[in-house]
C-alpha cells in the first residue's frame, strides 16, 4: 500500500496538500506562515529547475535572473503603465518565456562547464540591468510593489498570501508532475541521459532543451512576481548570483529531478537561515558548508534517498 | 591618445589581475577537470590577510608572506576535504562544491575579519608617473611586474621541472601519469596550492589600487572565469590573453561607453565567444565520440 | 532506385582520411554487412550516415530523397534508426521506459496536453508502453521490463537497443556489432531476429565482427580497409576474394585481437 503510493503520479500532490492544510493548525503564528509562504514561492521557482535540471540535465546558474524579471514586472508594470498587478504577473511569465525562448537556442547548444557559465554570466547581465536602469527599477535600493487587488479584494495579510502561494505551487507540482509522466517528460529525461541516442529515437534535442529553459523561466517569474507581490518590494537581490545558486542547491539538496524534492530543499533553504537568526553571522558560512557536504555526501539529495531506503525497506 | 593610453594602463592592470586568477583556474581545471569558484576568495584571503596581520604591527612583506601561506593552506584544505571525496561527481556537483566552498570562506572571512573595505599602502609611493600624456600609477607596475614574473616562473615550473612535468602529464592523461609512477594525489594537490598562491599574491598586490573586502572573491572568480573560457579552457596562454583582453575591454567600456556596465563586459564578452567560437580563441575542436 | 544509396561518402578528420569516397546501396529486406579491421571506417561511416559526422564530400539519399547533411533526428524522422558499438543507452530508465523512447516519432501529443496532463497524454502513454512491451517480447527482454537499465548486463543492453531503434518503425536499420560481447545463444538470437527483422521489409546495414554471423546472414558484404572499400558483393564472392584475404590474413593477428577485445 505504501510502496504504492511512493510510485503513484499524484501522490506528491496530496502529501503537499495534506502539509499546506496542516501547517496553519500547526504553526498558527503570522510569522510563520509567512515563512511558509516564501517557502511555496521559493519551490515553485525550483520547480522550475527541476525540470531544467532534473529531468532535462541542463544546468542553469543564472535562474534567478527570471525570478528578478518576473519580479520587477509585477513593481514596474502597475507603476509606471497603470497595469493590473495580476495581468503583470502573467506578463511577467510570458516576457520571461520569451527571453528564455530567443537566449535559450544558442546557450543550449553548449555542454556542462560551458552550459554553467553562459547561464551564470545571463543572469548576472539581468542583475546588472536591475541595478543600473534605476529611472524603471528604482536601482540598487529596488522598488515599492503596489498592493494586488482581485475582484475588488486586496490580498493582504500572511494568511491570504499563505494560500495563494500555496495554490501557485500546487499547480506548479501539477503541472511538472504531468510533464514527467508524458512523452515530452520521457523525451527530456533521454536526452538528459544520451543526446546522440535521443536525437536518434527522432527526438528535436535542442527544440526540447529550449522548452524546458522556457517553461523553467516561467516558473521562476511566476515565483518571482509572487514574491514581489507578497512583499511589496522588490530589489536587484531577487536577481542575484546568489540567489541562482541558492535555486540550484534547492533542487540538488532536496533531490534532482523531484518534484517533493524541490519543495523540500526550498523549506531546507529558507527555513535554516529564520532558523539561524539568532547567529546571523554565521548564515553564509553554514549555507557554504551545508551545499558542500549535501553534494559530497548526499549526491542523490533527501526524497530520492529517503524514498529508496523506504521502498528497500518494504520489499 | 591620452585618454587611450590612460584606459590601456588601468585595463592592463586589473587585466593583469584577471589573468593570474584565469591562469590559477586553468592550472587546476588540468589538473583535475575541477572549475574552482573558490578561485576569487585565495585573491581575498591574500589581500584581506595582509591589512589584518599588518595592523596587527607585522611587517607589511611577513604579512603579505603569511596571508600566502595561509591561501595555499586553504586551497590545499579545499582539495583534501571538499574535492578529493567528490571524486568522480558530475560537472554540475563539482561546480556547486566549490561554489559551496566559496560561500563558507566569505561566510568565514567576515567572522575573521569584518565586512569594510579595507586597503594597504602602495609599496612604492602613490605619486603617478606621467607618460605618453597620462599617468600610471607605481603599484599598477607592481601588479604588471609580479603578474609577469609569476607567467615567467610558472612557464618555468611547468616546463623546466620535473614536477612541472608531472603535472602537465597529470593534465594531458590521469591514468597515463599514474601507471608511470606519478603520485597523482599530490600532483593535484599541488595544483590547488600553487593556484591559491597565485592568486593570494595577485590580491596582495591589487589591494591598494582596488581595495578589499571579505567577498570581492566572487567577481574576481567569475571574470577570471571567463577569461580561462575566453582564452579556452585549459590553456594557459589563453588565460593571460584572455585576462588581460577582459580588462581592457572593461576600462575602454568604462572608458568610452558607460561606467555602469563595466562589471557587465566580461560576461557579453564570455557569452560572444561562447556562441560564437564554443572553444576560446585558443581551443581546438574536439569530436564527440559516439 | 535503392531504399538507401550511399554515394562517394568521405571525411577526413585533423587531416587523416577516416572514409575515403565508400559508397553502397540497401534494398529493402536486405541484410548488408560491412566488415573491416579495426580502425576501417566502419563505425565513422555509420556516423556519417546518420547525419552525426557532416561529410566533407559525397551524398546519402533514401528512397531517392537526399538526406545529406540533415540532422540525426530529422535522417530517425526519414525512417532511419541505429544501434551504437559503445551503448548509448537511458541508464536512468527501465527498460520498457528505454524502449517507449524509441517509440517518440509515434507520439503525437503537444507539450500543452503533456502539461495539463489531458487524456489525450495518457491515452499516448498507454499506447506507446503497449508498443513497446511487445518489442521488449520480440527481443527477449520482456521480464526485465521494469529493471532499470543500468542494472542490466551487456548482453541484454545490445537487445535493448535493438528494440528500441525497431521501436520507431524504420526502413533502414544499422546496427553497430550487435552481438559484440554475446555468448553463442545470444549470438544465435540476435541472428534470427535480424533476419526476421529483414522479412519484415526493412533494410538492415550491420558492422559485425563474428565472420560466422556475416557470412550465415549477409546478402551481400562490403570490406573496408583503411577507410576505403576494398571489396563488395555476396558473402562467398567476397571470402573468396584475393584482396580480402591478403588484407585479412595480413591483418590476421589484429582481427584476432579485435575480436578477443570487442
Amino acid at each position: 500500500m505504501l510502496g504504492r503510493l511512493l510510485r503513484a503520479r499524484y501522490a506528491t500532490l496530496f502529501l503537499l496538500a495534506a502539509i499546506m492544510i496542516a501547517v496553519p493548525y500547526l504553526a498558527p503564528s503570522a510569522f510563520y506562515l509567512r515563512v511558509a509562504a516564501v517557502v511555496w514561492v521559493f519551490a515553485l521557482a525550483a520547480l522550475g529547475l527541476t525540470i531544467l535540471m532534473g529531468y532535462a540535465g541542463q544546468v542553469s546558474l543564472g535562474h534567478a535572473g527570471f525570478l528578478g524579471l518576473g519580479g520587477y514586472a509585477v513593481a514596474i508594470g502597475p507603476a509606471r503603465f497603470g497595469l493590473d498587478p495580476v495581468l503583470c504577473l502573467f506578463l511577467g511569465a510570458a516576457l520571461a518565456g520569451a527571453l528564455a525562448f530567443l537566449v535559450g537556442r544558442p546557450i543550449l547548444r553548449l555542454k556542462g562547464y560551458y552550459l554553467a557559465i553562459a547561464t551564470l554570466g545571463f543572469g548576472v547581465i539581468l542583475a546588472l540591468v536591475f541595478h543600473s536602469e534605476s529611472d524603471w527599477t528604482g536601482g540598487p535600493d529596488g522598488m515599492a510593489v503596489a498592493r494586488v487587488t482581485v475582484f475588488g479584494t486586496r490580498l493582504a495579510g500572511a494568511a491570504t498570501w499563505y494560500w495563494v502561494t500555496a495554490g501557485a505551487l500546487l499547480i506548479g507540482a501539477f503541472l511538472a508532475l504531468n510533464i514527467e509522466a508524458s512523452p515530452t517528460g520521457r523525451a527530456l529525461k533521454a536526452l538528459h541521459d544520451s543526446e546522440v541516442a535521443a536525437a536518434g529515437a527522432g527526438i528535436d534535442v535542442g527544440r526540447k532543451k529550449l522548452a524546458a529553459f522556457v517553461i523553467g523561466a516561467i516558473y521562476a517569474a511566476f515565483a518571482g512576481g509572487l514574491l514581489a507581490a507578497m512583499n511589496g518590494l522588490i530589489t536587484p537581490d531577487a536577481a542575484s548570483f546568489m540567489h541562482s545558486i541558492e535555486l540550484v542547491a534547492m533542487v540538488i539538496i532536496g533531490g534532482l529531478g523531484s518534484v517533493l524534492g524541490a519543495v523540500v530543499g526550498a523549506a531546507f533553504l529558507v527555513v535554516l537561515p529564520q532558523a539561524l537568526t539568532v547567529l546571523q553571522e554565521y548564515e553564509q558560512a553554514v549555507l557554504g558548508l551545508l551545499i558542500m557536504v549535501f553534494m559530497i555526501f548526499l549526491p542523490a539529495g533527501i526524497v530520492p534517498t529517503l524514498r529508496k531506503w523506504l521502498l528497500e525497506r518494504l520489499s | 591618445m591620452a585618454e587611450f593610453l590612460q584606459l590601456v594602463f588601468s585595463g592592463l592592470t586589473v587585466g593583469a589581475v584577471y589573468a593570474l586568477v584565469a591562469l590559477g583556474f586553468t592550472l587546476i581545471y588540468n589538473a583535475s577537470d575541477v572549475i574552482n569558484f573558490a578561485q576569487g576568495d585565495f585573491v581575498m584571503i591574500g589581500g584581506m590577510g595582509t591589512v589584518f596581520l599588518a595592523a596587527a604591527g607585522i611587517a607589511l612583506p611577513l604579512a603579505a608572506l603569511m596571508a600566502i601561506v595561509a591561501a595555499v593552506i586553504v586551497g590545499l584544505l579545499l582539495h583534501r576535504l571538499a574535492i578529493e571525496p567528490a571524486r568522480g561527481a558530475s560537472p554540475v556537483a563539482l561546480i556547486m562544491i566549490t561554489i559551496g566552498a566559496s560561500i563558507f570562506i566569505k561566510g568565514v572571512a567576515q567572522l575573521v575579519f569584518d565586512k569594510q573595505f579595507h586597503s594597504l599602502p602602495a609599496f612604492s609611493g602613490d605619486a603617478p608617473i606621467a607618460l605618453g600624456g597620462a599617468t600610471l600609477l607605481p603599484q599598477s607596475l607592481w601588479v604588471m611586474g609580479v603578474a609577469l614574473a609569476l607567467f615567467v616562473a610558472l612557464y618555468l615550473f611547468l616546463e623546466k621541472t620535473l614536477l612541472g612535468k608531472a603535472l602537465r602529464a597529470t593534465a594531458a592523461n590521469r591514468l597515463a601519469a599514474r601507471l608511470v609512477g606519478v603520485n597523482v594525489t599530490i600532483i593535484l594537490a599541488l595544483a590547488f596550492g600553487v593556484s591559491a598562491a597565485i592568486g593570494a599574491i595577485a590580491g596582495v598586490v591589487v589591494t591598494p589600487i582596488t581595495l578589499t573586502r571579505y567577498d570581492v572573491g566572487t567577481l574576481f572568480a567569475l571574470k577570471g572565469f571567463a577569461a580561462a573560457m575566453v582564452g579556452g579552457m585549459g590553456h594557459p596562454l589563453g588565460a593571460v590573453v584572455g585576462g588581460l583582453l577582459i580588462g581592457l575591454l572593461e576600462a575602454f567600456g568604462a572608458g568610452y561607453i558607460s561606467s555602469t556596465y563595466k562589471d557587465a563586459v566580461a560576461f557579453v564578452v564570455i557569452l560572444l565567444v561562447l556562441f560564437f567560437l564554443p572553444r576560446g580563441l585558443f581551443g581546438g575542436r574536439t569530436v564527440e565520440r559516439v | 532506385m535503392s531504399l538507401l544509396a550511399v554515394e562517394d561518402l568521405g571525411i577526413s578528420f585533423g587531416g587523416v582520411i577516416a572514409v575515403d569516397g565508400v559508397g553502397f546501396r540497401v534494398e529493402p529486406g536486405q541484410v548488408f554487412s560491412i566488415i573491416g579491421p579495426n580502425g576501417a571506417g566502419k563505425t565513422t561511416l555509420f556516423n556519417l550516415v546518420t547525419g552525426i559526422y557532416t561529410p566533407h564530400r559525397g551524398r546519402v539519399t533514401m528512397a531517392g530523397e537526399t538526406l545529406t547533411g540533415l540532422a540525426p533526428h530529422l535522417l530517425a524522422r526519414r525512417g532511419m534508426s541505429r544501434t551504437f558499438q559503445n551503448l548509448q543507452i537511458f541508464f536512468r530508465m527501465t527498460a520498457l521506459e528505454n524502449v517507449m523512447v524509441g517509440r517518440h516519432l509515434s507520439e503525437r501529443t503537444s507539450l500543452l496536453s503533456d502539461l495539463f496532463g489531458l487524456p489525450a497524454s495518457s491515452r499516448q502513454n498507454r499506447a506507446t508502453r503497449d508498443a513497446a512491451r511487445v518489442l521488449l517480447e520480440r527481443v527477449g527482454l520482456g521480464a526485465v521490463a521494469d529493471t532499470l537499465a543500468g542494472a542490466l548486463p551487456y548482453g541484454a543492453l545490445k537487445r535493448l537497443e535493438i528494440a528500441r531503434a525497431l521501436a520507431a518503425e524504420p526502413k533502414v536499420l544499422l546496427l553497430d556489432e550487435p552481438a559484440a560481447g554475446c555468448n553463442a545463444v545470444e549470438t544465435e538470437a540476435i541472428d534470427h531476429l535480424i533476419a526476421d527483422i529483414a522479412k519484415s521489409g526493412v533494410g538492415v546495414v550491420l558492422i559485425e565482427h563474428d565472420m560466422k554471423l556475416v557470412m550465415k546472414i549477409s546478402d551481400r558484404v562490403l570490406v573496408l580497409a583503411q577507410g576505403r572499400r576494398l571489396a563488395e558483393g555476396p558473402p562467398r564472392d567476397v571470402r573468396e576474394n584475393p584482396d580480402v584475404i591478403a588484407a585479412y590474413l595480413g591483418d590476421h593477428g589484429a582481427r584476432e585481437a579485435d575480436r578477443a577485445g570487442a
